[in-house]
């Protein structure tokens, strides 16, 4: 048994030897060594739209413009933008500098090119929606385009700002290979894609922005982030995109890894299907916002990694949740509601939930559940994969379901598809008023920032009140970092732009 | 020789059951490559969105066309294109093979290495501490779940000793052989263990069984030294029983050691063929477990030749 014992041991030793030897012939100060949890899925930039793919391709294509990390319109391939006064005419002015990786210019035909890919079906790009109002694109000289809009359409310059609206070539168009091969303007170019393996990307020299700290940044997927910590322990990854709490939550337990986490516009949501008895009386679901005690959730499923929500993550436009219908959690009101509606004796319902996907769905549900046993609703939880979940999310086949859902940096961009009459999933969100449709129309066309304030302030109040869904809360995006790594800059909206300004320090 | 041949006859039948059933159950799955790729994102496309997307993934003809499309391509050697990789589906199988191949053949070495010797020994010992002390190891071996073993192993390297074999990009044998090495001993180490357990346990019960059979006690009782009665009589014998275990578990080694992949990023078949079915990529699903039923097929079949080659009293194919 010691015998057997001593040649495990030796075995591990042997092996960690070797893991020495082959750590150490990969330190390459220029490179940058970064892992994730999930790879992109694909590499056309107006089809996909899963995260990590976002983040991949936000390296490589560029939009006309950007947001920064107080969500403010920047500059990107476009260097000045104008709205009319009617708000029905959009000019950009492009950078001159602005090249795409193989030296040609990115010219306005490219913009136009870009633009009515987006909008021709035949493409199935999902961010088509946002771009309806776009009724004509003129490109007067090479550096000059011109939307002209059939209405007036503020947040159409949020959703310009996304990697889904990135300006490709047109010749690359023309020749079919966007999404096969990576071609654009941005900080970096993809040498190598291996899916759910590897990306090798290499600085672009030629770009408008300038010269990118690193020479390149090699992207490894491991699918465990525990397995992702302990490579950072062993300085084998520099930079890590990290999902899960629990595990973020160790990364300042190291001494020579830092901590990035910054609160998101994505928002954990209890969504109610107020097309299903009971939740299609007002009191029920009001019953529900009040028996639910969203910092517990918070707390005891994300550790209170995250803050307390209402509908508007935006920071400049959200109200304090305080002031919202119900924050503060009053059983005695909830049962209340429950016996007004007929409900006193509770009624049971099936709550859906992707398995992971966020790692606290599942923790969620529970906690919820034993809130809501309180006031006599028995919940049944249902686990799904990710897109079993999806398909019957897309459906509305539920009576309620735990869901992470993405934030945008405009309330309209953000919610226009729950929440007007015409809204493209109107038919999972069930829940649509005048006030709400009109609120949000008012909202699209408003160019004072003041004024637009007020009028999704009102939105807010009223949507907590009618409780369609009862908002939880917003988490943080986090990213891990050995200490001698300098410059990045974490943001609401998750992008990883910054790491084109990232260096490594000696 | 005739046995050989109608086995490999009924290869075509197993392997288009096969093919039936993994086309049906992968789309009997709800939701299909467009939500795969667009999440809830895929609520905003509008119907003729939705169909271009549908013939740009191949899944907008009825199942039985697909179907048919699929066999006809895979009997003039085309087994579709995967749509998460853009290349064809035996390239990228085959790509991912080696690792999973030599993932298995270590593991099964560090299983047979060390769970035989321990079977026998315990065997030899039955019922003394030494014994009891084997068969407790064996049992942690086997109710040791792989994702806690490695997790482990992870933590207590790089917590412990600040090393770890490089994780990420996986070198193959004949690039880097020491690199190579570094990056499958602990996943191997990992996987063996369970398996080695599972050979100690089967293998001290099979020679138990053989050192009470009369072959034994005459080879004894002629006074044959207890090593030869051992290694020359009793453990050939024995072996039968480790063969088909070791047969059946390297069987579904061939078919990717799903969770030890992940745990240690191995870019192996099994991870491949997780990754596919979350993606929804069916060319690359269907394509991966054709494959793994035919490494399966021709295991049981090496197996069944062994038998033979261990006790000549087994005859193949009479009746």
């Amino acid at each position: 048994m010691v015998h057997l014992t001593r040649k495990l041991l030796s075995g591990i030793t042997l092996a960690a030897m070797l893991g020495v030897a082959v750590v150490s012939t990969q330190a390459n100060a220029a490179t940058l060594h970064m892992a994730w949890s999930q790879d992109a899925t694909g590499l056309d930039p107006h089809k996909q739209t899963a995260f990590s793919s976002l983040r991949l391709l936000e390296l490589i294509y560029e939009p006309l413009v950007r947001v920064d990390a107080s969500l403010q319109i920047i500059p990107a391939i476009a260097t000045s933008w104008e709205f009319s006064k009617d708000g029905k005419m959009l000019t950009f002015k492009l950078d001159p500098k602005a090249k795409f990786q193989d030296g040609t210019a990115v010219t306005s035909a490219d913009v136009k090119a870009s633009f009515e890919r987006i909008l021709d079906e035949k493409t199935g790009a999902a961010a088509r929606a946002n771009f309806l109002s776009i009724a004509g694109i003129d490109t007067p000289d090479a550096a000059t385009v011109v939307f002209h809009l059939s209405q007036p359409d503020v947040p159409i310059l949020t959703a310009m700002s996304d990697v889904n609206a990135a300006i490709v070539p047109a010749s690359e168009i023309k020749a079919g290979s966007i999404g096969t091969k990576a071609l654009g303007s941005g900080p970096f170019k993809l040498d190598k894609w291996d899916p759910n393996a590897k990306e090798v990307l290499s600085a672009n020299k030629d770009w408008a922005g300038g010269a990118t700290g690193v020479d390149g940044i090699e992207i490894s997927v491991l699918p465990d982030e525990a397995a992702i910590l302990a490579a950072m322990r062993t300085k084998q990854i520099d930079f890590a995109l990290l999902n899960d709490p629990l595990v973020a939550t160790l990364v300042p337990k190291e001494a020579s890894l830092q901590l990035n986490r910054v609160p998101v516009l994505a928002y954990h949501v209890l969504q109610l299907n107020p097309s299903r008895k009971p939740m299609t009386e007002l009191k029920v679901r009001q019953a529900i916002s009040c028996a639910i005690d969203r910092q517990e959730v918070l707390d005891t499923a994300s550790l209170g990694e995250g803050k307390v929500t209402g509908p508007l993550t935006i920071p400049a436009l959200a109200t304090d949740p305080s002031q919202l219908f119900c924050y503060k959690r009053d059983v005695e009101k909830a049962k209340k509601l429950m016996a007004e509606a007929g409900f006193a004796d509770g009624f049971s319902a099936t709550v859906i939930g992707a398995t992971g996907e966020p790692p606290t769905a599942a923790a969620e549900a529970q906690v919820i559940q034993s809130q809501l046993a309180e006031i006599g609703v028995k919940l049944d939880i249902k686990m799904m994969e990710l897109n079993v979940y999806v398909d019957a999310w897309l459906k509305g086949d539920f009576d309620m379901a735990i869901a992470l859902n993405g934030g945008r940096a405009d309330p309209y961009t953000m919610y226009n598809r729950y929440w007007t009459k015409a809204g493209n999933l109107q038919k999972v969100a069930n829940y649509i008023d005048d006030t709400l449709d009109s609120q949000m129309q008012q909202g699209r066309a408003e160019t004072d920032p003041a004024k637009r304030k007020a009028i999704f302030g009102k939105f807010e109040k009223h949507l907590a009140e009618m409780s369609p869904w009862i908002w939880l809360y917003t988490s943080y995006s986090y990213t891990a970092q050995q200490k001698n790594i300098a410059g990045f800059v974490p943001t609401p909206t998750g992008t990883l732009f910054s790491l084109s300004k990232v260096t490594i320090q000696q | 020789m005739n046995y050989l041949m109608r086995r490999l006859a009924t290869f075509p039948l197993v392997l288009l059951g096969v093919s039936i059933l993994v086309f049906v159950a992968i789309r009997m799955v709800p939701g299909d490559s467009i939500t795969a790729m667009l999440g809830t994102e895929a609520g905003l496309l509008t119907p003729a969105q939705r169909d271009s997307l549908a013939a740009y993934f191949g899944i907008d003809q009825p199942w039985f066309i697909q179907y048919w499309r699929w066999i006809g391509g895979i009997l003039h050697g085309n087994f579709g294109i995967s749509v998460t990789y853009g290349r064809p589906v035996l390239d990228v199988i085959l790509e991912r093979f080696p690792l999973t191949l030599e993932l298995a053949l270590l593991s099964m070495i560090i299983a047979l290495a060390v769970g035989m010797p321990a079977g026998i020994y315990a065997a030899t010992h039955n019922e003394k501490p030494s014994d009891l002390g084997v068969r407790i190891v064996a049992m942690i071996g086997q109710s040791t779940p792989s994702f806690v073993l490695g997790l482990l192993i992870i933590y207590a390297l790089s917590a412990g000793f600040g090393v770890l074999p490089a994780m990420g990009e996986f070198a193959p044998l004949w690039q880097d052989p020491l690199r190579n090495l570094s990056q499958l001993i602990l996943p191997a180490i990992t996987l063996g263990f369970a398996f080695a357990a599972s050979v100690t346990r089967i293998s001290r019960s099979a020679m138990l069984d053989v050192l009470s059979d009369d072959y034994v006690r005459t080879a004894r009782s002629k006074g044959a030294s207890a090593r030869s009665v051992i290694w020359r009589h009793a453990l050939p014998n024995a072996l039968i029983p480790v063969v088909t275990l070791s047969g059946i578990e390297f069987g579904y080694l061939l078919g990717g050691a799903v969770i030890v992949e992940q745990i240690y990023a191995l870019p192996g078949l099994g991870r491949m063929v997780l990754d596919a079915i979350l993606q929804r990529d069916y060319a690359l699903v269907q394509g991966a477990v054709l494959f793994i039923a035919f490494n399966f097929m021709i295991v049981n079949l090496l197996v069944d030749l062994a038998y033979v080659a261990l006790d000549p009293r087994i005859r193949l194919g009479e009746q």
